[in-house]
Parts: structure tokens; C-alpha cells; sequence
């Protein structure tokens, strides 16, 4: 009986939460695998959150901050962790929430409403903008047009420029996404697969586009998307917070896709994994020549662009002219194509050397 | 860094069919010719690969050969007076390694030979076979005879004779093998993470074979790691938070360690290499593989599957890390070259192809021999192993209890140990000095 009864207590000392030692924990978390309670898990997840704003000076008092808003679960924890923050800490923000019609039915539809009662719930102010407005093409005639095979490039090209417009038409200093920790350890891994070098050494910088039309900054660079899945479920129901949640009907063959379940396999071995590398994209030796191309703007639209057209345009052009190949892949004619034999690197001098056909040794 | 693209082109036009039904054949298009001569037929692998059908047999044979002899040219891997280990495992990849390097020196002995002066002296070639037997027991089984077949197959290769060393992984620790056994399996016991022990195994097992090329007199290390391979490792490192020395690791010449490595064969495909021994009979052994459940074996079935939907993903990736910036070993060291023949002093010279060897402006992890970046050093200094390691070292290897870092270091093999009581004497204030010394006036010259 005493064994029994011993063993339980030693049990219970044992069961309670890592970090506050009263509570009993509720969850494992996926980060640090530690054992804790729903209100340590709160406190962690908005810390470290704040923290990574504080360290790296992601904002200044009376800033004006538009927040991407796709109704999804990171824009819309995004929201509500911001101005929980900004409230709590004194951040000064003036705080928005901007969101992008690409004209998805059945799914850009039932997201917007989920921010339209974000913008009810957490009293900041939306501003809706859409692909039809700006480009005259909807995602769903784009996709009626191209198939799914490069669907995404489109709609990603197009929404970064709608943000840029919106955050103008906002006024806004800044724009902040909801890109995760998984997000960027994603993007790392693809442009080392598609052997992108350039975006390579830019894609984890945490703010981007400081000398372009509006920066923008990713809050949750250091936040895991399980984290971020589980905050508003452990939520108080009145506060229960509201998001949209299936995938984008589009979006199945996506090249994402691999490094996606890749990443989760390695998070199942080694949780810190993604933070690892996202650590391997800051420390890559990638010399600062190869880091910027040259920045111009747009000779359509006026738009921030290292061709003579942004990429936006160049897209347009195709599909209005029925051509919806171009763009996509490596521009062989067309209105960038003389650029792109401009900027031709030259040949290293290694590379010389190792064309020398070496006839003999020295031996 | 070339490889055979995976662009297609079919080696001639098929016959058309007439109306009626009757093919129309033209005589040109019934054969198949080689691509690149022209004149043989092209070789049939049947192995599901790009590229098959495409080259004949003397013309795939050449393609590879010459992406292995550049490689050796270029980064002045072999010179005349040079001495050189291979490092085979048994495997396709080192066999080939073996192969190409055997024939480079028959070669150069009929140079020798035929030459009025005999100026140009024959490099030397000697093998080294790592038995991690006491690392895996699985593989103790099959050892012997394993080890067996790495002989007659090394006997085969000569002339030129080449000595043959078996260096057990354990004999890192010293010469008493039921000792260094011991140890090995108490290291190995005390790392729980499984990918840190295979990675710990795989610097052991560099360090055995550095031991070995430098008791021996070699002053070269060939490793036959692939394209394919470094793929895997580009990935392998990027997960582990590796970003900072992964461009020392897939450069053709790693001149970090006692004895240079180099890599001839590092733009040859793993498809090619194993076509190459199935082309010539090159036989291979393989050793029972101990299971690998950690996160290298993961990315390899990652890579398998990117390979499958695009053949040339492998070379994507190494490309992309060859864009990375390598570091100032990463070339052939200078030494006393009064042996190395003139000619090639001026081709070295020439070239840039080395680097000036007393020149040590990094430091490095004494487990990984990974250099260290900055953001590597903690905050907290209180245990010299902890604090000399990268973080990868000690997240996967080191334990994690603090308590424990004593003993620990005290299982690991002199060698690493040593590194740390040289990196406790890493003096910033000296080494800053040092990059800066040619532009300082020095106080000697006023009292003159």
C-alpha cells in the first residue's frame, strides 16, 4: 500500500510543468520538447516573441504596421500576439490589417471572412485589396488559363506586389508576415535545391526590403508552426481565436511540397532541426557580390524591379497576350531577355583553368 | 563543376511509316551512334538512368577518366614527388578512386621509364582499409574475408606495388587493441544521440586514417567521395546547423589536417560510378551496412527521391554550395618544395593553386575539425571541451549534463583532446596582431 502510494507522489512530483514547477502540464513542447502547463506555454511562446522584436529592433514607437491578414493561422495569431504585444509592452504601433483578394473561390472567399470578424474582434482596421482590381485577372481565370503546374508563381509574385500596394495605399512604414520558423527553414532548403544563391543569402534575413518601398519584417522567423497551431487552441474560449484552415485548393503541386514533408520528418528526429537550419542560411559564406542584383523599377508600372519589367508584369504581358509561358523558367527573349545577356557573369579564373583541357602531367 | 547534363537527345531519327504501312527506313537510322564520336555504338546500362544510350564505352570511359584527371591537374592533387593513401572502403566510389589513381601511376611509371633524364620521380601509392568492426560488431562477421578480397584486389594492382594498411577505427586510441577497444566502445556508449554517434564514428575514422598517411610518410589522402555524396552532405550540414564550414568540406582539396585531403572524383555522379565498375568489372564489397536511423539516413532517402523526380538534382546541389566562399586551406599547402620538380613549382606558382601554410586565422572544433564561426562561442565559459566545440558538436556529441563533460573528455582520443588546450591558447589579442602586422611600424626601426 505505502509503495503504491509512494510511487504515485514520486509520479506526481514528477508530472508538473518544467518551467513554473506548480502546474500540472498539458503539453510537450514541439520546440524544446519540455513538459508544461497551458499558462508557461503562453508566457514562453509571447516572450521569446518578444524578445525576437526587442533583438532585433523590428520597430519604432509610432510606427504604422501593416499586418498581412490571409486568415490563416499565422496572420491571424500574428494579429492577435501583435497587438497583445504592442498593448502590453508599449510598442507604440499603430497597428492594421491587410489582406489580398486573390480571387480563390471556395477558399480566398471564406478566408476574407475570417478577417473581416478579426477586424471586429481585435478593433484594427482592414483594408481588402484584390488581384481583379489590380491585375484584372482573378487566381481562378489564371488557373483556368495555365493549369496548376506554375499556378503558385503567379499568385506569389502578384500578392507580394499587392502588399507593397496596399501597405502605399495604408500609408504604412512597415509590413510584417506571418512566415514561421518552418516557412523559412523551408525556403533555405528549396533554394539550395533549385541552386538559388542570391535569395539564398537573403532569405533569412528577419527584415527585407529596407531600401525599397515598404520593409518588411517576420516576427515569427524563430516561432515553430506546431506552436503556432496550438496557441489559439489552448485559448479561453471567449478569446478562442478564429482562423480559416484548409490548404489552398491550388496548391497541391507545389515543389514546396518536398521540402515540406522533409522538414517534418526531421522535426519528428530532432525538433531543433528547423532553428538549425534556419542558423546554416545566416552563416553560409556567400560573398556580398553575389548578393544584391541591381535595383531599378519597372518601366510598365513603376514598380521596384532588377529588369527592365517586374516579374509582375512580365507575367501580365503573358497572359494577356495568351502566352503563359513566359516568365516562367529562364528568360530566353522578350523584353528582359537582352538584359539577361548583359548580366551574364564573367567567367572566374578558376573557371578558365578548368576549361584548359590540361593535356599532359608533369610527370 | 561539370556533369553530364540530363539533356535529351535521341541518337537519330526514327524510320517514318509510309502510307501503305511500310516503314521507311534510312540507312543512318537503324544505328545509334555515340554522341560524342560518332563512330561506336552507344552503351546500354539498362539501369534506368539519365543519360543511358547515349555515350559508347570508350567515350563514357574517357568522359569519367578526364573529369577525375582534371580535377587532378587543376587543384595540383599528385605531383611527382608526392606520396598518396587512398582511403578504400571497398565500395564503388573508392574503387573507382583506386582505379583511376593505379592508372594515372602505371602511367606515369611508363613516362619514367621512357624518359632520357629521368627528372620527373613516380609518385607513390599505398591503400589504407578502415575495419570498424569494433565500432559495428554486425560487420565482424564478414571482416576477415572482406579484408581479404581488399588485399589480393590491391595485390592485383601492380606493378606499381602498393603497400596495403588495415588501420582498426579503434586505433585512434593507440596500439594496444584490446585497450583502444575498450575505450572506443565506452566513447561510442556515452553519446545518446544516434546521429551524433555515426558522426563521431565518421571523425574517428578520418582521424585513423590521418594517423596512419602521417606515420607512413604519405603526404596526400584521396577520398573518393562523389557528387552524389556531397549532395547528401550539403543537406546533412545544413540540418545540423553546419552553414559556416560547409564549404570547407566539399572543395576539392581540404588542407585542414595534417595530411591534405583530396577529392579527384568529386564531380564524377554516383549513376556514373557505378556504370563505370559494371563497364570495366571493377569488383566491390559490401560490408553488411549497420542500419542508420538517425537524420543522415533521412536525407539520403530525401536525395533518392529528389533524384527520382529530376536526375540532375544531386549536381544542383553541390553547385550551389560550390558558390559558397571556401576558406584559405581549402587549396594545396606551400611546403619546402626543394624535392617538388621545377616545372611544377612554376605551374603551382603559377596557377595560385596553394596557399602559404603558416597562415592559421581560424579556429577549429576538436571534434569535427569544422572551423568555428563567431557565433559558435557560448557565453558561458566554465568547461574548456564545451566551449572549444561548435554547437553542432555539442548538441549531437558532447553530453548534455555539464557535470559530465570531464569524463567525457577524458574518453576522447588524445588527438581531439589535444585541440582544446591549443584552442585555450587561441590569444584574440595576438591573432588580431598578426592580420595586421605588415602595417605596423615597429618600434625597433625609430631606435635605428
Amino acid at each position: 500500500m505505502e509503495a503504491s502510494e509512494g510511487k504515485s507522489k514520486k509520479q506526481g512530483a514528477s508530472r508538473l510543468c518544467c518551467l513554473c514547477n506548480q502546474r500540472r502540464p498539458v503539453l510537450k513542447r514541439p520546440k524544446t520538447l519540455q513538459q508544461i502547463c497551458k499558462e508557461c506555454f503562453y508566457e514562453v511562446f509571447e516572450e521569446e516573441i518578444h524578445q525576437v522584436i526587442v533583438k532585433n529592433h523590428l520597430f519604432k514607437s509610432g510606427e504604422r504596421v501593416a499586418i498581412g491578414a490571409s486568415g490563416g493561422k499565422d496572420s491571424t495569431v500574428l494579429a492577435y500576439v501583435l497587438s497583445e504585444l504592442n498593448r502590453r509592452h508599449s510598442y507604440g504601433l499603430d497597428l492594421f490589417l491587410l489582406s489580398i483578394d486573390e480571387g480563390i473561390t471556395g477558399y480566398r472567399d471564406d478566408s476574407l471572412e475570417t478577417v473581416k470578424r478579426n477586424e471586429l474582434q481585435y478593433g484594427l482596421p482592414l483594408q481588402i485589396l484584390s488581384y481583379k482590381d489590380l491585375y484584372g485577372w482573378t487566381m481562378d481565370d489564371i488557373v483556368k488559363m495555365i493549369g496548376l503546374k506554375n499556378n503558385c508563381t503567379f499568385c506569389g509574385v502578384f500578392r507580394r506586389q499587392a502588399l507593397d500596394r496596399g501597405a502605399a495605399l495604408l500609408k504604412v512604414d512597415k509590413l510584417v508576415t506571418g512566415h514561421n520558423a518552418d516557412d523559412i527553414a523551408e525556403t533555405v532548403l528549396l533554394n539550395i535545391l533549385r541552386g538559388d544563391i542570391a535569395r539564398l543569402s537573403r532569405c533569412t534575413s528577419i527584415t527585407t526590403g529596407e531600401d525599397g518601398p515598404i520593409p518588411r519584417c517576420k516576427p515569427f522567423k524563430y516561432t515553430y508552426e506546431k506552436e503556432i497551431v496550438i496557441y489559439p487552441s489552448l485559448l479561453n474560449h471567449f478569446l478562442k481565436l478564429d482562423y480559416f484552415s484548409t490548404e489552398c485548393i491550388y496548391s497541391p503541386n507545389a515543389y514546396r511540397g518536398f521540402a515540406r514533408e522533409f522538414i517534418k520528418d526531421l522535426e519528428r528526429l530532432r525538433p531543433r532541426a528547423i532553428l538549425d537550419i534556419i542558423k546554416s542560411g545566416e552563416d553560409f559564406r556567400i560573398a556580398t557580390t553575389t548578393k544584391m542584383p541591381e535595383q531599378g523599377t519597372c518601366e510598365r508600372c513603376g514598380y521596384i524591379s532588377s529588369q527592365k519589367w517586374c516579374k509582375a508584369c512580365v507575367l501580365l504581358d503573358g497572359l494577356n497576350r495568351g502566352l503563359p509561358k513566359m516568365g516562367i523558367g529562364r528568360a530566353r527573349g522578350g523584353v528582359n531577355g537582352d538584359h539577361q545577356k548583359e548580366t551574364k557573369k564573367p567567367a572566374s579564373a578558376a573557371r578558365s583553368l578548368e576549361s584548359k583541357q590540361c593535356g599532359s602531367l608533369d610527370f | 563543376m561539370a556533369c553530364n547534363s540530363s539533356g535529351c537527345e535521341s541518337g537519330g531519327c526514327y524510320g517514318r511509316e509510309k502510307e501503305n504501312g511500310c516503314k521507311v527506313v534510312d540507312v543512318k537510322e537503324t544505328v545509334r551512334l555515340c554522341v560524342k564520336c560518332k563512330s561506336n555504338e552507344p552503351m546500354t546500362f539498362g539501369d534506368g538512368g539519365s543519360d543511358d544510350g547515349r555515350f559508347c564505352a570508350e567515350c563514357f570511359r574517357s568522359n569519367v577518366y578526364g573529369k577525375f584527371r582534371l580535377a587532378v591537374t587543376s587543384h595540383a592533387m599528385i605531383t611527382p614527388s608526392d606520396n598518396v593513401l587512398v582511403a578504400f572502403s571497398g565500395r564503388s566510389s573508392s574503387r573507382v578512386a583506386l582505379q583511376f589513381v593505379h592508372e594515372l601511376q602505371v602511367k606515369a611509371l611508363k613516362n619514367y621509364e621512357a624518359s632520357r633524364d629521368r627528372s620527373l620521380p613516380v609518385f607513390g601509392v599505398g591503400v589504407a582499409f578502415v575495419d570498424e568492426s569494433a565500432a559495428y560488431p554486425s560487420l565482424s562477421g564478414g571482416m576477415s574475408d572482406a579484408i581479404a578480397w581488399v588485399r589480393s584486389t590491391v595485390l592485383s594492382l601492380s606493378p606499381p606495388e602498393k603497400d596495403l594498411h588495415v588501420v582498426p577505427i579503434e586505433s585512434v586510441f593507440g596500439s594496444d587493441s584490446v585497450e583502444a577497444r575498450d575505450r572506443l566502445v565506452k566513447l561510442l556508449d556515452s553519446v545518446s544521440d544516434e546521429t551524433g554517434k555515426e558522426d563521431l564514428l565518421l571523425h574517428l575514422k578520418m582521424l585513423s586514417l590521418q594517423k596512419v598517411a602521417s606515420e607512413n610518410g604519405y603526404n596526400r589522402l584521396v577520398v573518393g567521395s562523389c557528387t552524389s555524396r556531397l549532395a547528401s552532405h550539403v543537406l546533412t550540414a545544413t540540418v545540423k546547423g553546419r552553414g559556416y564550414s560547409l564549404s570547407a568540406d566539399i572543395q576539392h582539396v581540404d588542407a585542414r589536417w595534417k595530411v591534405p585531403i583530396v577529392l579527384p572524383l568529386r564531380d564524377c555522379v554516383w549513376q556514373e560510378i557505378t556504370r563505370l565498375c559494371h563497364l570495366d568489372g571493377l569488383k566491390t564489397v559490401e560490408l553488411a551496412r549497420h542500419p542508420q536511423s538517425g537524420i543522415n539516413d533521412l536525407v539520403s532517402s530525401f536525395v533518392a527521391l529528389l533524384q527520382e523526380e529530376n536526375p540532375s538534382r544531386e549536381c544542383t546541389i553541390v553547385r550551389t554550395a560550390a558558390k559558397l566562399t571556401p576558406f584559405y586551406f581549402n587549396k594545396i599547402p606551400e611546403t619546402d618544395d626543394s624535392c617538388v620538380p621545377m616545372a611544377t613549382q612554376r605551374r603551382l606558382k603559377k596557377f595560385n593553386l596553394k596557399y602559404d601554410g603558416s597562415m592559421t586565422t581560424e579556429a577549429f572544433c576538436p571534434i569535427c575539425n569544422g572551423p568555428l564561426n563567431g557565433s559558435d562561442s557560448s557565453e558561458d565559459e566554465s568547461d574548456a571541451l564545451y566551449d572549444a566545440c561548435c554547437s553542432s558538436c555539442r548538441f549531437q556529441i558532447l553530453p548534455q549534463e555539464p557535470s559530465s563533460l570531464d569524463h567525457f573528455g577524458s574518453l576522447l582520443p588524445h588527438h581531439m583532446i589535444s585541440q582544446v588546450k591549443h584552442h585555450q591558447k587561441f590569444d584574440s589579442q595576438t591573432y588580431l596582431r598578426e592580420k595586421i602586422k605588415d602595417c605596423l611600424l615597429l618600434d625597433d626601426e625609430e631606435a635605428v
